[in-house]
C-alpha cells in the first residue's frame, strides 16, 4: 500500500524533465497520470529513485489537427479522449477504446502517453494506436524524433523509448472518407483490463469493398501486434459474414498466445479471432 | 404493541453519519502518541525458518521496536479454536511463527515505528532464512500426503466424522436410481470492504486494556484475548466501532488482536494494525474449500430415498475460532426441504498449507444446499422429470411441521410449496420453459435453474454453540425520558440500530429518533454473543422484547402507583398510561422513577431491564430462486436474463433491510458461482492474492433482482422471525448452476463445478476438450 | 526530502510539508483528519478512496499528494450538510443504497460525478458508471435506484 521512498521533482518544461532523465540515468522514472506507475509502487514492484513528474508542463494535454494528423499530447487524459466529439466524429477508434480502459475514475487521471509508454500486455491503447499506425513522438536531450507504433511495443513492459526519452505526443494520420472503426475487447472481470482487445480500421472503396485494413491485437501475446494475416485477407475483400470471418480466423497467425487462471492460450486465440470478426464487423457498418 | 414503525419501510438511523463519511471505523481512531505495527509475513507456502535477523530493521527510521515469534510465543497464550469435536487435532497455533511457517501470509514479525510509511519500510529490512518444505495443497491427496504439516500429528487429517440417522446403505439399495457426483466448494475470500484493524491502547496506572477492532463479536473477544495475555477479563475493554462489513471474517479471534494489545501493554502506546488487502486475501479466513463425493437414491416416480455425502474439508493450516466446526453445518442441513429418510456424511477435515477456512456468510450451509439441490437437479436429468416437480413431490406439507430431518434437525415451520408457487408464477415458469424450447431451436443456450432452500439461522441454542448461544439486551428509560437499547448483537451493516428502535418504539409508545441502540462496546454494553449465524434479530431482538416486557411491567407498577389506581386497571398504549381518564407518560414515569420520591415501597429506583433469551431451536428460513441464464455460443460468457428470489424469513421488522440482505447475498452468490475462486498453485502460492485477479462482482455484472417474500412466523420466538443475513448466499448459488448446466444439457452435461468462467462454457458448447 | 505543497480541501486552503510519496488518500485522512474517504484495496479497484479533484472523480490512494499541489478537492465530507444533503446522499438514505457504510464515501462521489455527466442516467449507464467502486453489502440494486432518484431529485 506504501511506496518506497523517492525524490520528486515536477519540471515545467519539457527540456527541463529530459535534462533531468538524461542526468539521473538508471534511476529516473517518469510520472504521467501514474495510473500504471503508482499501483507498481505501492506494491513495490517498482522502486524508483526519482520520479519526474511532466504533470506540471505546460501544452502536453491537447486533441488537435494539424498536418493531415490527429495530435493528441501525452498528458491527455482517457476520458479527454472518450468524450471528445471531434474525435468521435473523425477517429471513433480512439474514444471508444478510451472509455473501455479501466473504470471512470482512471479514465480521469490516467493518460494516453503513460499507458503507451508503459506498454503493459493487457492494456487497450497499444491495439488501438497499432490499428492508427500511431506515430509516437519522443523528445530527449538530443533532439526529437518519431517513432512508429509498430516498432514501439518490444515486449512486455518494454518500449522503443531509449533512456532519457519522454512520450510526448501521438500522431495519427487523420482517417479517410470512407473508413470504418471499431475496438472491442473482453475484459478481464477483475481488473478490466483486456483478456482480449481488438482494434480495427478499414477503409472501403466505392463499391463497399475493403481497400486496406489495420488490425492491432491486445491482451493476447506479450506486447500487442497488428494482426498482419488479417489485414491481408481483408484488403480488397467484399466485407460480408463469411469473408469477415475467414479473415478473423487468422487473428492469431504466428502469434505466441498468454495462457493464465482466467484464460488458457488456446481460448485466448479463439477469443481473438471472435472479437477480431465482431470488431471487423462493426467496423464495417 | 401497536404496530407503528415494525413492518415498515423505516429509513435507517445509522445512515446520515455514514453518507456524509462521518462514522468511525477502526482506522478513523487516532489517539496521542500512537504508533503503527506492519507485519512481515511468510512468502512461502511451507518452511522451515533457519533465522530471523532484524537488527537492521530495529535501527531504520521511526522503528520503536521489532518482534519474532521468538519474543512472543511464551508471552501469549494460543490463537482460540473454539470448536469441539471428537479426536479433534488442535495444532499449536501461536501469534507469530516460531520455527516453521505454514501458509504464504503466515505472520513472522511485528515492527513497531512511528508511522505507518516508517513501519512498511521496516518490514523490508528484516532478513528471514527459509529452507523451503513440500506443500500440501490437495485437499483429497493430503490425507495421504507424505508430507506432515504438523508433523507430531503424524498425517494432516483434523478429524474423521459420520454423521446421520437412518440405514443409508438399505436406503440406497431400494433406490431405482443412484446418481453419483464429485462437487467442488471452491475457496472464497469474504473480502469485507473494511479490511481489519485492530488498535490497542494501555493505561498501566489503571492497568486497563482497550481494543478497538473491527470484529463481530466484542464480548467473546475479549474473553478470548483476555486469557491470550492473562489478563483479568475485566481490565480488557473490547470496543467494535463501525465496522465495515464482516460476512463472517470478522467472527474470529485473530493473532493480530492479542498481539496488538500485548505491544501496548510492552510500550505503553497506543499502537494500530491496519490489514491492507493482499493481508486481508492473504490471512483473513476464507471460506468454503470442500470436495465431496454424492450419493442420492431415488425412486423412478422421484421420491428421494437416501443421500451420502463423503467429503474432504479443507481446514487450511491452522484452526481458527469455528473452521473445524463449519463442515458439521454442512452435514446438518443436507436433508434441504426435503423428506429424505435416510443421509450420511462422512467428513475428512485435512490440514493444508493454505489459510484457515471457517465461517464466511452461509459458513457450511451454502455448501449443503449446493449438494442437495444440484443433486435435485441430477435426479431430475436422470428421471426426465422436471426439476420444479422431483422437489415437490419430496416436500414436507406445511402440517408436517415441525419436521424431523434425518440430521437430526426440527424445522420449526414451512410453506415450501408456497414459496416455489409464488416463484413460479412470478418467473411465469411454464412460459419460461416454452421460451426456451423456441430458442433452443434457434441455436441459443439458454437455460433455466431452480434452487429450493432452507438454512438454519437464529443460532443458538447454547447447547449447539462453543461459547452461548443466547442473547442479551439492556432498554433504560433515561430520566428526560429518551431510550437507550443495549444489544449484545454487535452489527457491523445490518441496521440494528434501525430495527431494533423499531421494536422499542412501538413497544413503548415513543418516537423512534428518541430512542439510541448502543453496542459493540463491552464497557457498556451488558455480556452478548454477537452478530453471525443470522441470529441477531431472532435471539438479540428477541432478547429486546423480553427487557421491553419486564420494563413495561416495572414502568406500569411505577404509573399505577403514581395515578393511584391498581396496575391491572392501567392502559398502555401510544406511550400512556392511563386509568379513569387519568393519565401519566412514560417519560414522566422515567422521571419519577429517578426522583424517587413518589415510588412504590418494594420497586427500586430508576427505569430499566436487562433480559436474555435462550432459544430453544433453530429457526428455518427458506425461499425459490428462479434464474434465466445465456450462454454466448463464441465466447462462453454468461448472462443471466432473469433472476426472482421469493424468501421466507419469518415475519418481518423492516422489509427494506430485508430486501438489502437478500441483494447482497445473492450478489456473492453470483460471485462463487462465476467469478470467484481463490486460486493456490502447487508451491502454495496464492494465485489470486489481489483484486486485480480475485473477482469480486461490480454493478455492471448484476441482473436486476426480482425479489418477493412470503411470511412463515417462526413458533421459536415470540416476534416470529427468523433470520435474513445469509439467505441470499445460500439459496442464489445452485439456482445459478442449475440454470447453467440446464442449458447445457443438450451438450449431455449434468454437472460442472463453480466458478463457470467463460472459458469452461465456450469448451463444452465448442467440444474443444 | 518534504515538499511544500498547497491544496484546497473542501473548500479550504492546506499548506503542508509532505513526503512525496504521500498518498493522496493519507493526506486526506491522517494529515487533515478526514476521515471519511476510506481505504479498500491496493490496487486501484475499490474505489473506496474516491474523491474529486477539479471536478474529476480520481482514486486517492493512485495519485501522491504532491500531484496534487495547486487543486481543489472535495471529499465525501464537503459533498453535502446534514441539513443539506446532496441529491447523491439523500439518495443513498431514501433506497437504502448502503449497509455497512464502507464503500459509501466513495459510491457517492462516483454516482455525484456520474450524474454531473449525464443528469438522467438509465440502469444500465449506472451500472457501468460505479465499475470503479465495489460495494460487498447491497448487491449494488439499490445504490442504483439511489442515484435514479437523485437524477430524479436534482431535475
Amino acid at each position: 500500500m506504501i511506496p518506497a521512498q523517492f525524490d520528486y521533482i515536477a519540471p515545467t518544461t519539457l527540456d527541463e524533465a529530459v535534462a533531468l532523465l538524461s542526468q539521473h540515468a538508471d534511476d529516473a522514472k517518469v510520472l504521467a497520470g501514474g495510473h500504471s506507475l503508482i499501483p507498481a509502487m505501492k506494491l513495490r514492484l517498482a522502486q524508483p529513485q526519482l520520479l519526474v513528474d511532466i504533470g506540471r508542463i505546460k501544452g502536453l494535454s491537447y486533441i488537435r489537427e494539424e498536418g493531415g494528423q490527429i495530435r493528441i499530447g501525452a498528458m491527455t487524459t482517457h476520458y479527454q479522449i472518450e468524450s471528445s466529439a471531434r474525435l468521435r466524429e473523425i477517429c471513433p477508434l480512439l474514444p471508444e477504446a478510451a472509455g473501455q480502459i479501466g473504470d471512470v475514475q482512471v479514465r480521469n487521471k490516467g493518460t494516453i502517453g503513460g499507458s503507451l509508454a508503459h506498454s503493459d500486455p493487457a492494456a487497450d491503447w497499444p491495439a488501438a494506436a497499432l490499428a492508427l499506425d500511431a506515430e509516437l513522438r519522443a523528445v530527449s536531450s538530443k533532439g526529437e524524433r518519431g517513432i512508429k507504433a509498430a516498432d514501439f511495443f518490444v515486449d512486455l513492459f518494454t518500449t522503443a523509448l531509449e533512456q532519457g526519452e519522454i512520450l510526448s505526443e501521438i500522431r495519427i494520420p487523420i482517417p479517410k472518407a470512407r473508413t470504418g472503426q471499431a475496438y472491442l475487447k473482453a475484459a478481464q472481470p477483475a481488473s478490466g483490463f483486456a483478456v482480449v482487445g481488438v482494434a480495427v480500421s478499414l477503409v472501403r472503396d466505392a463499391a463497399g469493398k475493403c481497400e486496406a485494413a489495420a488490425v492491432g491485437i491486445t491482451g493476447v501475446a506479450s506486447k500487442a501486434y497488428r494482426a498482419a494475416a488479417v489485414e491481408k485477407a481483408l484488403a480488397g475483400a467484399s466485407l460480408d459474414e463469411k469473408m469477415i470471418a475467414a479473415a478473423a480466423a487468422h487473428a492469431t497467425d504466428g502469434i505466441d498466445a498468454n495462457g493464465d487462471l482466467y484464460a488458457s492460450a488456446q481460448y485466448r486465440k479463439h477469443l481473438a479471432a471472435v472479437y477480431a470478426r465482431r470488431a471487423i464487423t462493426a467496423a464495417s457498418r | 404493541m401497536a404496530e407503528k414503525y415494525v413492518g415498515q419501510r423505516v429509513k435507517r438511523t445509522e445512515d446520515p453519519r455514514l453518507i456524509q463519511g462521518l462514522g468511525h471505523y477502526v482506522d478513523d481512531i487516532k489517539l496521542a502518541d500512537m504508533l503503527h505495527v506492519a507485519f512481515l509475513r511468510s512468502m512461502y507456502a511451507h518452511a522451515r525458518i533457519t533465522s530471523i535477523d532484524t537488527s537492521e530493521a530495529l535501527h531504520a527510521p521511526g522503528v520503536v521496536a521489532v518482534y519474532t515469534g521468538q519474543d512472543v510465543s511464551s508471552k501469549i497464550g494460543q490463537v482460540p479454536c473454539g470448536a469441539a469435536l471428537p479426536d479433534l487435532k488442535v495444532p499449536d497455533h501461536r501469534v507469530l511463527a516460531t520455527d516453521k511457517v505454514y501458509f504464504v501470509g503466515h505472520p513472522i514479525a511485528a515492527v513497531v515505528a512511528t508511522d505507518r510509511y516508517a513501519a512498511r519500510d521496516a518490514i523490508d529490512l528484516i532478513i528471514v532464512d527459509y529452507e523451503e518444505l513440500p506443500a500440501v495443497i490437495d485437499v483429497e491427496g493430503a490425507a495421504s500426503n507424505s508430507t506432515v504439516i504438523h508433523e507430531h500429528f503424524g498425517d494432516n487429517i483434523a478429524y474423521k466424522l459420520t454423521a446421520g440417522e437412518g440405514d443409508i446403505e438399505a436406503a440406497l439399495a431400494s433406490a431405482d436410481h443412484v446418481v453419483k457426483q464429485r462437487l467442488v466448494h471452491q475457496r472464497l475470500a469474504p473480502i469485507a470492504m473494511e479490511p481489519r484493524g485492530v488498535l490497542a491502547r494501555y493505561l498501566p496506572g489503571e492497568k486497563e486494556l482497550t481494543l478497538w477492532s473491527s470484529t463481530q463479536i466484542p464480548h467473546l473477544m475479549r474473553t478470548q484475548v483476555a486469557i491470550m495475555l492473562g489478563i483479568p477479563e475485566n481490565k480488557l475493554r473490547v470496543i467494535a466501532p463501525e465496522v465495515g462489513g464482516g460476512f463472517g471474517s470478522k467472527l474470529n479471534v485473530y493473532a493480530e488482536e492479542a498481539l496488538l494489545g500485548w505491544i501496548a501493554m510492552q510500550l505503553a502506546r497506543p499502537v494500530k494494525w491496519i490489514e491492507t488487502r493482499r493481508e486481508n486475501i492473504q490471512a483473513t479466513i476464507h471460506g468454503r474449500g470442500q470436495v465431496g463425493y454424492i450419493e442420492i437414491g431415488c425412486k423412478n416416480d422421484g421420491t428421494i430415498t437416501g443421500l451420502r455425502y463423503n467429503v474432504f474439508a479443507d481446514m487450511g493450516a491452522y484452526h481458527q475460532l469455528l473452521t473445524p466446526a463449519i463442515p458439521t453445518l454442512t452435514g446438518l442441513m443436507l436433508s434441504g426441504c426435503y423428506k429424505i429418510p435416510a443421509i450420511q456424511m462422512n467428513t475428512t477435515a485435512v490440514f493444508t498449507n493454505k489459510m484457515a477456512t471457517d465461517a464466511y456468510r452461509g459458513a457450511g450451509r451454502p455448501e449443503a444446499t449446493h449438494v442437495i439441490e444440484r443433486a435435485m437437479d441430477m435426479v431430475a436429468a436422470k428421471l426426465k422429470m422436471d426439476p420444479v416437480e422431483v422437489r415437490r413431490r419430496n416436500f414436507p406439507t406445511p402440517e408436517e411441521f415441525p419436521f424431523k430431518t434425518a440430521t437430526g434437525l426440527f424445522y420449526d415451520s414451512g410453506n415450501y410449496v408456497g414459496a416455489l408457487d409464488k416463484a413460479l408464477e412470478m418467473a411465469d415458469y411454464s412460459k419460461l420453459r416454452k421460451d426456451q424450447a423456441a430458442a433452443r431451436k434457434d441455436g441459443k443456450i439458454i437455460g433455466v435453474g431452480v434452487s429450493t432452500y432452507v438454512e438454519i439461522c437464529a443460532i443458538g441454542p447454547s447447547a449447539a454453540t462453543p461459547a452461548g448461544g443466547w442473547e442479551s439486551a439492556t432498554v433504560r428509560v433515561e430520566p428526560t425520558g429518551k431510550v437507550t437499547v443495549l444489544t449484545g448483537a454487535s452489527p457491523h451493516g445490518q441496521g440494528q440500530e434501525t430495527s431494533f428502535a423499531q421494536i422499542a418504539a412501538d413497544a413503548l409508545g415513543v418516537d423512534l429518533n428518541d430512542i439510541a441502540v448502543v453496542h459493540g462496546d463491552t464497557a457498556i454494553v451488558q455480556y452478548g454473543i454477537g452478530t453471525f449465524g443470522s441470529r441477531a434479530t431472532a435471539v438479540g431482538g428477541t432478547a429486546l422484547v423480553l427487557a421491553l416486557e419486564e420494563l413495561t411491567k416495572k414502568a406500569t407498577r411505577f404509573a399505577a402507583h403514581l395515578l393511584e389506581a391498581e396496575p391491572e386497571s392501567l392502559q398502555f398504549e401510544d406511550g400512556k398510561f392511563s386509568t379513569d381518564g387519568k393519565s401519566v407518560s412514560i417519560q414522566e414515569v422515567a422521571l419519577a422513577a429517578h426522583l424517587a420520591r413518589n415510588i412504590p415501597a418494594d420497586m427500586d429506583p430508576g427505569l430499566s431491564a436487562t433480559r436474555f433469551f435462550e432459544p430453544k431451536n433453530f429457526t428455518f428460513p427458506f425461499g425459490t430462486h428462479i434464474v434465466v441464464s445465456e450462454i454466448d455460443r463464441d465466447t462462453g460468457d454468461v448472462k443471466l436474463t432473469k433472476y426472482v428470489a421469493v424468501d421466507d424469513c419469518g415475519k418481518v421488522i423492516n422489509p427494506m433491510l430485508v430486501e438489502g440482505q437478500i441483494h447482497g447475498g445473492i450478489v456473492q452468490s453470483i460471485g462463487q458461482a462465476l467469478y470467484e475462486e481463490l486460486v493456490y498453485d502447487d508451491q502454495g502460492q496464492l494465485v489470486t492474492g489481489t483484486l486485480m485477479d480475485y473477482a469480486v462482482p461490480k454493478a455492471a455484472m448484476i441482473p436486476w433482482l426480482e425479489l418477493d417474500r412470503t411470511e412463515t412466523p417462526s413458533p421459536v420466538n415470540p416476534l416470529g422471525v427468523k433470520g435474513v443475513g445469509e439467505a441470499g448466499t445460500i439459496g442464489a448459488t445452485p439456482a445459478i448452476v442449475n440454470s447453467i448446466v440446464d442449458a447445457l444439457s443438450p451438450f449431455g452435461i449434468t454437472h460442472l463445478d463453480m466458478p463457470l468462467r467463460p472459458e469452461l462454457l465456450w469448451k463444452i458448447v465448442n467440444n474443444a476438450g | 526530502m518534504k515538499k511544500a505543497i498547497s491544496v484546497t480541501v473542501n473548500g479550504v486552503v492546506h499548506h503542508q510539508d509532505v513526503e512525496p510519496r504521500l498518498l493522496l488518500v493519507h493526506l486526506l485522512r491522517d494529515v487533515l483528519n478526514l476521515t471519511g474517504t476510506h481505504i479498500g484495496c491496493e490496487t486501484s479497484i475499490c474505489g473506496a478512496c474516491t474523491v474529486i479533484i477539479d471536478g474529476q472523480a480520481v482514486k486517492s490512494c493512485t495519485i501522491l499528494a504532491v500531484q496534487a499541489d495547486g487543486a481543489s478537492v472535495t471529499t465525501i465530507e464537503g459533498l453535502g450538510t446534514e441539513a443539506n444533503l446532496h441529491p447523491v446522499q439523500e439518495g443513498f438514505w431514501e433506497h437504502h443504497g448502503l449497509q455497512c457504510g464502507y464503500c459509501t464515501p466513495g459510491m457517492i462521489m462516483a454516482g455525484a460525478q456520474l450524474l454531473d455527466r449525464i443528469s438522467s442516467p438509465t440502469a444500465d449507464q449506472i451500472r457501468h458508471g460505479l465499475e470503479g467502486n465495489l460495494c460487498r453489502c447491497t448487491g449494488y440494486q439499490n445504490i442504483v435506484e439511489a442515484i435514479q432518484y437523485a437524477a430524479s431529485k436534482a431535475k
